[in-house]
């Protein structure tokens, strides 16, 4: 029995130790949810338990949201430049890793160091004359400048990752489609790709999380509500001058991420092999 | 088998054959698959490093012709009192965010590294921080901190831990810069406790089983088995952190835009502020460009030492 009973005890510790972790990681969701859905009587009144609602959920903040705002065209545009933006970075992504993990051409050696230097380049390093060439490419002002710039953080990131997982097809099941007759392109098609899928599905799950995610770029790029994404949109248009319509913009935050959210319910394991393949691979 | 039935038209013509000839060749294939890449990166990525590297010796401004002006605006910055704050507040972020990033995530790694119940949905509830866009979460966090409603200074109250009212989050400075510390910690800590608890799962159990052999005690344990062991994984991930930490901008900027009284500017947000709000492009771009030396001394470390087998 006392055998038995320290693991036990020992488990009930650990769960206890990553209880602040897990308060921590999750009580701004729970509270951001929470004040979407209470009453503005409720939510500005200073008496009452924030935690909890009393008074009766209401969606009328997500009504507000929907109908007064250009919510829907924002999230409209989101999915227009995310879905774009990841198709495209994934395709040159693809190609250009296979030809990384495979081929021997002259300037390999220094290409690859130059994606694996622009990978580590951060947005905010650039968006200032990125504006500006935006502006001479006649995108000023329009959610096409992120279809375009999207690609730049994009396509290092795919590359980066879709390298680490050509490398794990085995050459010879390559060379022996060739042997039997394939060109290179058909044995990439055939066989190194459908080989590569769970890279290929990890590369675009990335593709779509940081575009959708990105900021500064849509922030400085965009300046008219039409061509605005969910984050700048909710971020820039539900605050006029001192007025916060508090619980509209926690209903935007929430809508913003529903998404991603759905994604990584589904493909939470890729998530998890992404993130470590990207850093340490 | 499949393969061999695989075939390009019935009678491809000669020019046809040229062409896949070419593209069997190593030589030729190699460089068309990196030329969509290439010029992208040409076009988007190094054109405007030049043009930063040009704006920031110029005195460039919204709409009107700049001159060169060498490096006086490098120099010149250093004259103003919010740029000599944001260079502090940048190390002080940092430093804080990124040390605290490190503890948490190994404590955290090595609690996700045990026999958990409910596994799975905790490593999701965990990493879920990460992947939701920085801009909307850190609205609620707004949200948290407000100076009238704030959630943080109820409970803290309620649990007996804070006089009434409470600090005001983001009106003090000091208070604004833990503020903005904190939701920094809370958004990259996923990343620091999956990379490393990856990093753990790789550590042979037989070094576990031969210290405890000779005696070693848990922390013995720790401190000459893991530790060590995880040094290569810990090097890249506080590399990575220390690059976007130091970069940050959507954090800063939803949460207290600089304030109050630039005691929370980085580098990102002034750039905006002095580069698109005064219209002060020429600035503007030397501020980012103190960006520079933090990221090409990560680079080449990374380069040199972490990433020396690969390339």
């Amino acid at each position: 029995m006392a055998v038995r009973r320290r693991p036990l005890l020992a488990k009930v510790l650990m769960h206890v130790g990553l209880a602040p972790f897990l308060l921590f990681a999750l009580f701004p969701f729970y509270h951001m949810t929470l004040t979407s859905l209470k009453t503005d009587r409720e939510l500005y009144d200073r008496a009452a338990v924030p935690l909890v609602i009393r008074q009766g959920p209401t969606l009328e903040h997500y009504q507000k949201l929907i109908w007064e705002t250009a919510f829907m065209t924002w999230t409209k545009n989101s999915l227009m430049v995310t879905g774009m933006a990841t198709t495209i970075s994934v395709v040159i992504g693809t190609i250009a890793a296979y030809a990384l993990a495979r081929l021997k051409f002259f300037g390999v050696g220094t290409f690859g160091t130059g994606i694996f230097v622009t990978y580590l380049v951060p947005t905010s390093l650039l968006f200032l004359p990125l504006a500006q060439v935006v502006h001479w490419l006649g995108l000023a002002d329009s959610k096409w400048s992120l279809v375009v710039t999207y690609p730049t953080f994009l396509v290092p990131f795919c590359t980066w990752l879709l390298i680490g997982y050509f490398r794990t097809v085995p050459k010879e099941v390559e060379e022996c489609a060739m042997v039997d007759g394939a060109t290179r392109i058909q044995a990439l098609w055939r066989i190194v790709l459908p080989m590569a899928v769970p890279g290929l599905v990890c590369a675009a799950l990335f593709a779509f999380t940081l575009s959708w995610n990105e900021f500064i770029y849509a922030l400085t790029f965009t300046s008219s509500s039409d061509q605005f994404t969910a984050s700048v949109g909710v971020t820039q248009e539900l605050i006029r001058g001192d007025i916060y319509f508090w619980g509209s913009l926690m209903a935007g935050a929430v809508l913003g991420s529903v998404p991603i959210v759905i994604l990584y319910v589904f493909f939470l394991d890729y998530y998890v092999s992404g993130l470590t393949a990207g850093a340490i691979k | 088998m499949a393969v061999g039935s695989v075939r390009v038209g019935a009678t491809p013509s000669r020019a046809g054959l040229r062409v896949r000839e070419l593209l069997d060749r190593e030589r030729f294939l190699g460089p068309a698959f990196v030329t969509p890449a290439l010029l992208l990166l040409l076009v988007l990525v190094a054109y405007p490093f030049v043009m930063a590297l040009y704006f920031a010796m110029s005195n460039a401004f919204i709409g009107r012709p700049s001159h060169f002006i060498g490096t006086r605006n490098f120099v010149a910055l250093w004259d103003s009192d919010s740029f000599r704050q944001t260079f502090q507040n940048a190390f002080v972020f940092t430093g804080s965010a990124v040390g605290s990033k490190l503890v948490l995530g190994i404590t955290l790694a090595l609690l996700l590294n045990e026999q958990l119940w409910f596994k799975r949905l905790i490593r999701g509830a965990v990493l879920l921080p990460w992947v939701i866009p920085t801009a909307l979460s850190t609205l609620g966090w707004w949200w948290m901190f407000n100076s009238l409603y704030s959630v943080v200074n109820w409970s803290g109250i309620a649990l007996g831990l804070m006089d009434p009212p409470g600090p005001n989050w983001l009106g003090q400075k000091y208070y604004a810069m833990t503020a903005v510390i904190a939701v920094n910690v809370w958004r990259g800590l996923p990343f620091f406790a999956i990379c490393i608890l990856a990093g753990l799962v790789s550590i042979p159990k037989e070094l576990y089983e031969a210290a405890e052999a000779d005696g070693a005690s848990a922390s013995a344990r720790f401190w000459n088995v893991t530790l060590p062991l995880l040094k290569p994984v810990l090097a890249i991930v506080v590399l990575f952190s220390t690059i976007f930490t130091f970069s940050d901008f959507n954090i800063v900027y939803v949460l207290t835009n600089g304030g109050p009284i630039n005691s929370t500017h980085l580098f990102a947000t002034l750039t905006r502020q002095v580069g698109l709000e005064s219209g002060q492009i020429g600035q503007g771009a030397a501020i980012s460009l103190y960006l520079f030396p933090v990221l090409a001394i990560v680079v080449w470390i990374q380069l040199r030492f972490v990433r020396r087998q690969v390339y």
